[in-house]
């Protein structure tokens, strides 16, 4: 049964149930699911009992409480939490425990999550699958031989678990996005500076964007409201009042204009069963009062290039401080200090970070600086102008968030450009800083899908209402369990 | 053949904290005691820019003649080396924050600068080895690992070691003067690596040029300079080519050795920062910051001899530091006499302060005191000699020079009664210098009036003094 | 879908990541195809068009001179996997 970490909130306010319980529960579920699922690296029993412990006293004590509080979560394994294991799904920081937590872990203890644990994902947040976790594979709850997702797999397999109904997850080129679709969750990826990234790994610094991966929408606009917001040690952070966005939910969509992008689906009329999906939920979405207009967005080809260049080319920038000196794992051999740089990060790193390293560091090259990473950036403005273009005609634009239904592990593992092309409909809206999200939307094959709806700069709340009404019209998620519970 | 050189000085900022964290900007604490998260580039972290360091910067620039460009930002240098937590450096490559500029020298010559960027110092890398550890390593101390570091790069109008020498200490008067940095080399706030070459006298292409680091005193740099131009006289003459190279200098040995080839220059991989919006200075603050700028040293210095009729060195020389010209001028200011007040400063001060291995910014003694010294000598309350006396006692110590004059009865005695005493003995005990005297020797006079000086302990009113021993003597 | 001509011993060297022969191989062979995509964009005219530098534009953000707590010594050498009492320890630099 899919219980919301809304419903759990009100309930342990009112005191009908007690934030211990809650907890104890949903670490069950996780112990009695993880040898299928996988979804963790750290589990944190103690640590989320004590949280919880602490906030049924306050409650008992009629003091106020934070808007999540009572509500496990889990927490990709991306972001620092002070004195605990925080490891990016590398070997390199196997043993990595950092002495601060990152502002949005800051948040949600502030707002009273109870953190039960640090998902797994894949190395460095590169990957599409969590097969390039350096640990382990993490597994789909809705078929177990399937893939959840990634980077954020283990967040969304361990949500749409339903062991937990709330989690964060990061997205650069789509990883919120395309697990949250294999999972049957929702997922969002905020505009660009809306939330913080401090204590955040960086991946591609001008990409990556932490946001909630949760079990309906109303969940999503109360963890987004909760992380989002102006942070003074993230120079990207942008200052714009953060909404109530719980304001913006709305039941039906008279008045509101939605683009379908002709490219998009050009692109996933390919795939007959996919383009049904999407059809229908088009269809939902006219049936709910909205209109619907065909918008273009004629770079999006590019946008798999242009990412493919500009991600990788930070990337081999953030990564250059693993080297085993200040912190994490280090492999001496023996010789000089270059030689254990060489031997660490060799020995360290798995195979699709170091493609992406090779990558970026060649794109950033002299001579080879303005053909490819330079060039990249330009286009990348001009996917920016097509976005602004395709919504001066409609207020959100809704598309497909995959190409396909989750693959099986191993399926796609051994053609990283295949594994790319998972990327396809979602890295436009990442090149573009715009906030974006997947929302359950059906089954093909009986295996979820979701639908991608995105929205003009800071205009989450209008994108969560938009999703909003078309889930509870549709309920797709509620409808189904998933397979391990 | 002449010689051409170009300077790139670091200069570390004396801001309170780091250029992109919080951490304390202090020199010479316990090894990794004012690090953080940022500064050790731990996973995660994000920088962000001290204001005051761009204000420096500005200000630095506006003292220099150089333009502020309008638009700025900072990039990312990439290599990899212990003592650098992220493996890339946050510098500026082709946008920096000003441009041009001009560092005037003593003797006159201009030299044009080409320009100033921000960008962030690295950690300390200390290499250890024989008896300290079993193997030889590397210990690194991150304190210094972010700390605001100006660069200011010249152009290659420099043409000998001693006007690089010139240089530098104009640039270090300029900057300790608007009190931007320290500027001591000793500490590493002041950092300088040369380029050099040299060309056929008279003529205007630049020659290969070495790069010169590790030199680490102004004398350094003189040094090396004048061995490395000396080298490549010696290659050119040989009919040796002279190889682009950077050459590190060797103080103990006397000369440059080869560091590695510059052919095989790191490719930095410079693109912008990602994690750090531009710099679009508004016009306001950069007018509200050139404002705050204290009078230069070269205008206080003119004005030093305009005003108050100062011979040029002297003006200088009090000039050289910001302190000890608010100091002159307030010494100038309490005794109303500027001449005597640099006379004071320049001379009986100064030996007073090396003796006692103090300097005008640690010596108790106020201006204002100085001062009063100064009128009481005027006044003839004291003589001059007792007054060198109060002087070191004084800078030793601080006090109120009539309360010392009191305590060591050093007042001065103007009496003739009393001081004839004292003329008579002193006459009576030297009857050969009475003699030369007598017989025309002036010098002798002076000895008379030393020795009855000396009996007074100081206090007597030396043209008292000399008006008794004429009357005595003829 | 030809091999790409990267000279990828240089770019390992510069990013410090030997790579074996077989990974330098593979990865060749895969960088192949991404760079079909990647030649599409060289077709492209972008010669009126501005690079993004940033894709939300910001400018001056800055802080004030401000010192802040920081870590203890013990918290900064917590992680190290080397240490020598107060110092970070490393392998020798060979120059």
């Amino acid at each position: 049964m899919m219980e919301t970490g809304h419903a759990i909130r009100e309930a342990v306010a009112a005191k009908r149930r007690s934030a211990e319980a809650v907890t104890r529960s949903a670490l069950e579920a996780i112990e009695r699911m993880e040898p299928s699922l996988k979804a963790y690296i750290t589990l944190l029993p103690e640590r989320a009992l004590a949280k919880a412990r602490e906030i049924d006293a306050r409650i008992a004590r009629g003091d106020r409480v934070g808007s999540l509080a009572g509500i496990p979560t889990a927490v990709k394994d991306i972001f620092c939490l002070e004195g605990e294991l925080t490891t990016c799904g590398s070997k390199l920081l196997a043993n990595f425990k950092p002495p601060f937590s990152s502002t949005v872990v800051q948040r949600l203890e502030a707002a009273d999550a109870v953190i039960v644990g640090k998902t797994n994902m894949d190395e460095f947040a590169m990957g599409s699958s969590c097969e390039n976790s350096a640990f382990f594979p993490t597994h789909n709850p809705w078929d177990l031989e399937g893939v959840p997702g990634g980077s954020s797999g283990g967040s969304a397999s361990t949500v749409g678990s339903r062991a937990v109904p709330i989690g964060v997850g990061t997205d650069t080129g789509g990883s919120i996005r395309e697990p949250a679709s294999f999972c049957n969750i929702v997922g969002v990826k905020p505009t660009y500076g809306r939330v913080s990234r401090y204590g955040m790994i960086a991946f591609a610094s001008s990409l990556d964007q932490a946001g909630p991966m949760t079990a309906d929408v109303r969940d999503a606009a109360d963890v987004l409201e909760a992380i989002a917001g102006f942070d003074p040690m993230d120079s990207t952070s942008v200052d714009v009042p953060v909404p109530h966005y719980a304001d913006q939910l709305r039941d039906d969509l008279s008045g509101v204009r939605i683009g379908l992008v002709r490219e998009f689906e050009e692109s996933i009329a390919t795939d007959p069963a996919m383009a049904r999906l999407y059809k229908e939920a088009y269809a939902d979405l006219a049936a709910l009062g909205a209109t619907i207009v065909d918008v273009s967005l004629p770079h999006a080809k590019y946008g798999l290039a242009t990412y493919y260049l500009i991600a990788p080319a930070e990337c081999s920038s953030n990564l250059a401080r693993y080297d085993g000196t200040r912190y994490g794992v280090r492999l001496d051999g023996g010789g000089d200090v270059y030689s254990m740089f060489d031997k660490t990060r060799a020995a360290g790193f798995g195979p699709e970070v170091k493609r992406r390293i090779i990558l970026g560091t060649y794109a950033l090259c002299s001579g080879y600086y303005d053909a490819y990473y330079v060039r990249a950036q330009k286009v990348r403005t001009l996917m920016k102008q097509d976005f602004d273009q395709a919504f001066a005609a409609c207020d959100v634009i809704a598309c497909p968030a995959v190409s396909c239904p989750p693959f099986e592990l191993g399926a796609k593992s051994q053609d990283p450009v295949a594994m790319y092309l998972m990327d396809y409909f979602t890295i436009p809206m990442s090149l573009a800083g715009l906030p974006a999200l997947s929302v359950p939307a059906g089954y093909v094959d009986d295996l979820p899908v979701g639908l991608q709806i995105c929205a003009p700069a800071f205009e989450e709340g209008r994108m969560l209402g938009v999703a909003h009404a078309y889930e509870r019209r549709t309920q797709h998620a509620a409808k189904r369990e998933p397979v391990v519970s | 053949m002449e010689a051409v050189i170009g300077l790139e000085v670091h200069v570390e900022l004396s801001t309170a904290s780091k250029m992109f964290c919080g951490c304390r900007n202090e020199f010479g604490a316990e090894p990794n005691t004012h690090v953080c998260p940022v500064c050790l580039g731990m996973p995660g972290t994000l920088p962000v820019i001290n204001r005051r360091a761009v204000e420096y910067l500005c200000k630095s620039g506006f003292a220099l003649e150089c333009a502020v460009a309008p638009f700025s930002k900072f990039d990312r240098k990439n290599y990899f080396y212990p003592d650098m937590p992220k493996n890339y450096q946050i510098s500026q490559y082709d946008m920096p924050l000003t441009t041009g500029g001009r560092v005037e020298l003593a003797s006159g010559k201009t030299v044009r600068l080409n320009r100033i960027h921000l960008e962030e110092d690295t950690g300390k890398n200390i290499h250890a080895g024989g008896h300290m550890t079993a193997s030889d390593a590397t210990l690194i101390d991150y304190n210094r690992a972010g700390v605001p570091l100006m660069e200011i790069v010249s152009e290659p109008d420099l043409s000998t070691p001693a006007e690089a020498e010139e240089y530098l200490s104009s640039l270090k008067a300029v900057l300790s003067f608007i009190g931007v940095s320290d500027v001591k080399m000793h500490e590493g706030s002041l950092r300088c690596d040369a380029n050099v070459s040299i060309r056929p006298a008279g003529t205007t292409g630049l020659g290969t040029k070495t790069e010169i680091k590790n030199m680490n005193s102004f004398k350094s740099v003189v040094a090396a300079l004048e061995h490395e131009i000396e080298r490549q006289r010696r290659c050119a003459a040989a009919g040796e080519r002279i190889v682009q190279e950077t050459r590190g200098w060797d103080e103990e040995r006397g000369v440059t050795y080869s560091m590695r080839s510059k052919e095989q220059a790191h490719d930095y991989r410079y693109f912008p920062d990602p994690d750090l919006p531009p710099l679009s200075l508004d016009p306001k603050l950069l007018e509200r910051w050139r404002a705050e700028l204290p009078e230069l040293p070269a205008r206080r210095k003119q004005r030093f001899i305009d005003a108050y009729g100062l011979p040029p060195y002297d003006a200088g020389v009090l000039t050289d530091s910001r302190f000890d010209a608010d100091y002159f001028e307030a010494v100038a200011a309490a005794s109303d006499d500027p001449k005597q007040a640099s006379n004071w400063l320049m001379g009986d001060v100064r030996k007073s302060l090396e003796a006692h291995g103090l300097a005008l910014n640690t010596t108790p003694m106020k201006p204002a005191q100085l001062g009063e010294l100064i009128r009481m000598v005027k006044s003839g309350a004291i003589t001059g000699k007792a007054a060198k006396e109060v002087c070191d006692a004084m800078v030793s110590a601080g006090g109120d020079p009539a309360a010392i004059v009191a305590q060591r009865g050093l007042g001065q005695v103007s009496d003739a009664s009393v001081i004839a005493g004292i003329v008579d003995k002193v006459i009576a005990a030297q009857p050969d210098s009475v003699a030369s005297y007598k017989a025309g020797k002036a010098k002798a006079l002076d000895f008379l009036v030393g020795q009855i000086m000396k009996e007074s302990r100081g206090r007597a009113n030396v043209d008292v003094v000399k008006a008794l021993l004429k009357e005595r003597l003829g | 879908m030809a091999d790409v001509a990267i000279d990828i011993a240089y770019i390992a060297k510069l990013a410090r990541l030997p790579l074996t022969d077989e990974e330098s191989a593979r990865f060749s062979a895969q960088f192949g195809r991404l760079f079909d995509f990647i030649r599409e964009l060289q077709a492209l005219d972008v010669e009126s068009v501005h690079a993004t530098a940033q894709v939300i534009p910001l400018s001056n953000v800055m802080r004030d001179d401000e010192i802040k707590p920081c870590l203890t010594q013990e918290q900064a050498l917590a992680n190290a996997p080397d240490r020598e009492g107060p110092y970070f320890k490393a392998p020798r630099i060979l120059e």
